[in-house]
């Protein structure tokens, strides 16, 4: 996006709302900005299958969560991005939001090489009267592509996270750690990302305990301290999280030439990936895998087995629905203690941002999954033994 | 060359005899019309037509003129052959469909007349292989009866235009309806699928437009999976004549240019789907 803060293209946006029509408009108009939205949109489709669209008076915002809900993400747009950004104001009436299926939004942006070729313009406007959400693309020799999306009204989609509260944070140039995870195999689901000895960032491919070690293939990738522009974390701390959405946001930060903040904590607790410039800036929300024997205290162990049976009764169905409605169900309950995360919740103006909310929502995905496992201290300590007794 | 003197004594035999120096001139637009197995091939001393038909409702034609080939000899007033054009497509690519630069496959098409199998003769750098296919029992062909003093509109585009809305085509949509009008919007294609409708308007005056001739405002629909396979011979083709009769029949015209500049056109026709009776706008 440096390109195109230097740019002479540069148009003046106007942010105004037209009241008698009542309709939200934006018009991405800039060469370059059409192919990040259409960038943003492919990132997005890695995480979930509906996308929630939310024009607000500080930008767009587009938003999704995976099924499992172990993921999120959000990208905001300022009105300065848009060649005309104009939103409903809320004293006026209530922002309309919007989710639409994730294939049909992406349907539009699909091709990114026709989208820089033949696109000169587009328009989105999002119309609750007529129940569309319409995406016109003005392309070359007078051909004009209109699409109009079903969509469904929705609340808000909030996860509440607090990159402040991480402890620890490593700040590179997205390029760097494209390079550092291109060795990994597509099919490897989760990546360890570790501090090791001589501040020394480690990416190592995580293998579930059912793996046969002996016919695993380990990567490992070791990144000097002097590739990151930040670096504060003590050695010997780790988390594992998902390699695809992580990968989804690279290729985006990348492609806009960008430095990736990541933001994390204690293994369990979620992982936050942000990138920002002066106009969008980027959350991703990962989930964590939860190591009981890494760095936390033995006391740690029985509350995790109670939050994992509070799962296995939980309704799912419950709370997806309470992540979409506006009540704050989860404020009162949910004991604080130090791991418990809640990464998706609903965020109502009264939630105090980084309150635990719902612990049994913790790492969801993960938890359920690694309930029986006893995940070694290190990843992969006994690969040479396996392969020797079985040979 | 080996080929048209190493066979020369069963020429005298065949009703039809076809030799090609470069068998992707045959090969290329027999594809255009690969969405079927089955193909009917009529001769006459202009050259083959070959036919692909789909549920009754739609027609693809291929049209190889005599000039194509290097020697074209019919020995009959008409020939009508129906064939396996997977298996022939198969035969003619057997030294593979991307050639090294340079090199060319040569080809000689023989048919002994009815009952016979289609003989191919294929070399490439001095290797032969022959081929024999056998022909079946020709089936009667629709009759689309499209009559171009019935064509209501006419727009011939730049196949470039259409490629890449025929690429994305929305496939959850039943049909793809066709708007043809002398007034706004002028050629429109329309889907309308699961996640909402979605249309494409081109202006008349275009860049793409070659010829825009419109003389009423015309919507039909047709079954979208029927004109997908269409897409194939607007890969290959450089413009497309779409024209509409007064019964809503389509006339898609392709003209492809093969690889020594020569021009061939492929031909799909379609049967509209119904009556336009809410359309979504």
């Amino acid at each position: 996006m440096r390109s195109r803060d230097e740019g002479e293209q540069r148009r003046p946006a106007v942010f105004s709302r037209d009241t008698r029509r009542g309709v939200d408009y934006c018009h991405v108009a800039l060469s370059t900005a059409k192919i990040v939205l259409g960038k943003a949109a492919h990132s997005l489709s890695r995480i979930g299958d509906e996308l929630y669209l939310e024009p607000l008076e500080d930008g767009l915002s587009l938003r999704t969560v995976n099924t499992s809900r172990s993921a999120f993400a959000c990208f905001l747009f300022a009105p300065l991005f848009f060649q005309h950004y104009q939103a409903a104001r809320p004293p006026q009436r209530q922002p309309p939001r919007c989710k639409v299926l994730m294939k049909s939004f992406l349907a539009v942006f699909r091709s990114l090489a026709a989208l820089e070729k033949t696109v000169e313009r587009c328009c989105i406007t999002l119309s609750p009267e007529s129940n569309r959400l319409v995406v016109q693309l003005h392309c070359k020799h007078g051909v004009t592509k209109t699409y109009n999306l079903s969509f469904q009204e929705c609340e808000s989609l909030q996860a509440i996270f607090d990159p402040a509260e991480c402890p620890h944070l490593l700040r590179a140039q997205a390029r760097v750690l494209v390079e550092a995870v291109s060795p990994f195999s597509p099919a490897l689901s989760e990546v360890t990302l570790g501090v090791s000895r001589g501040r020394r960032v480690v990416f190592r491919s995580y293998l579930e305990d059912d793996t046969d070690a002996a016919r695993a293939m380990m990567t490992e990738m070791s990144l000097s301290e002097d590739e990151f522009q930040q670096l504060q974390a003590q050695e010997g701390a780790s988390i594992t999280f998902c390699l695809k959405e992580f990968r989804g946001l690279l290729s985006f930060a990348e492609s806009a030439n960008l430095s990736l903040n990541i933001h994390f904590d204690v293994p369990g607790r979620p992982a936050i990936f942000t990138i920002e410039d002066s106009l969008l800036d980027g959350h991703f929300v990962l989930a964590t895998l939860a190591e009981p024997q890494a760095g936390q205290e033995p006391g740690q162990g029985p509350h995790s087995t109670t939050h994992q049976d509070d799962f296995a009764n939980d309704d799912i169905d419950s709370y997806m629905i309470a992540m979409e409605t506006t009540v704050g169900e989860g404020v009162a309950e949910g004991p604080r203690t130090p791991s418990p995360v809640s990464e998706e919740e609903e965020a109502e103006s009264n939630v105090i941002p980084g309150t635990p909310p719902l612990k049994k929502f913790r790492s969801l995905f993960f938890g359920s999954v690694l309930a029986p496992m006893e995940p070694p201290s290190e990843p992969n300590p006994v690969l040479a033994e396996d392969s020797e007794g079985e040979g | 060359m080996p080929l048209s003197t190493q066979f020369e004594d069963g020429n005298s035999q065949c009703i039809l005899v076809a030799i090609l120096d470069n068998v992707r001139n045959l090969s290329n637009i027999l594809k255009a019309i690969h969405f079927r197995d089955h193909a009917t091939c009529f001769a006459t001393t202009n050259g083959i037509k070959v036919t692909v038909e789909n549920a009754k409702c739609l027609q693809a034609n291929a049209f190889i003129q005599a000039g194509i080939f290097q020697e074209f000899i019919v020995r009959e007033e008409s020939i009508t052959f129906r064939i396996n054009l997977t298996v022939l497509l198969d035969c003619l690519t057997i030294f593979g469909s991307t050639p090294l630069p340079g090199t060319s496959t040569a080809l000689k098409m023989c048919y002994q007349g009815y009952g016979n199998p289609l003989t191919l003769f294929l070399e490439e750098g001095g290797v032969v292989t022959v081929c024999k296919i056998n022909t079946q029992e020709p089936e009667d062909t629709l009759d689309f009866d499209f009559c171009s003093t019935n064509v209501i509109n006419k727009i011939i585009l730049q196949s470039e235009g259409l490629r890449e809305a025929f690429a994305e085509l929305d496939m959850s949509s039943e049909v793809l309806q066709i708007t043809m009008s002398p007034e706004k919007p002028y050629f429109r294609l329309s889907t309308f699928g699961n996640s909402g409708s979605s249309h494409l308007d081109y202006p008349k005056d275009s860049d793409l437009m070659e010829a825009f001739h419109c003389n009423q405002t015309q919507t039909n629909r047709y079954k979208i999976s029927l004109l997908k396979p269409s897409t194939k011979a607007l890969a290959l083709s450089c413009k497309v004549s779409i024209r509409t009769d007064n019964r809503g029949f389509l006339s898609l015209q392709y003209m492809i240019k093969n690889e020594d500049g020569q021009i061939c056109f492929v031909e799909y026709y379609c049967c509209p789907d119904e009556d336009v009776s809410d359309s979504e706008s």
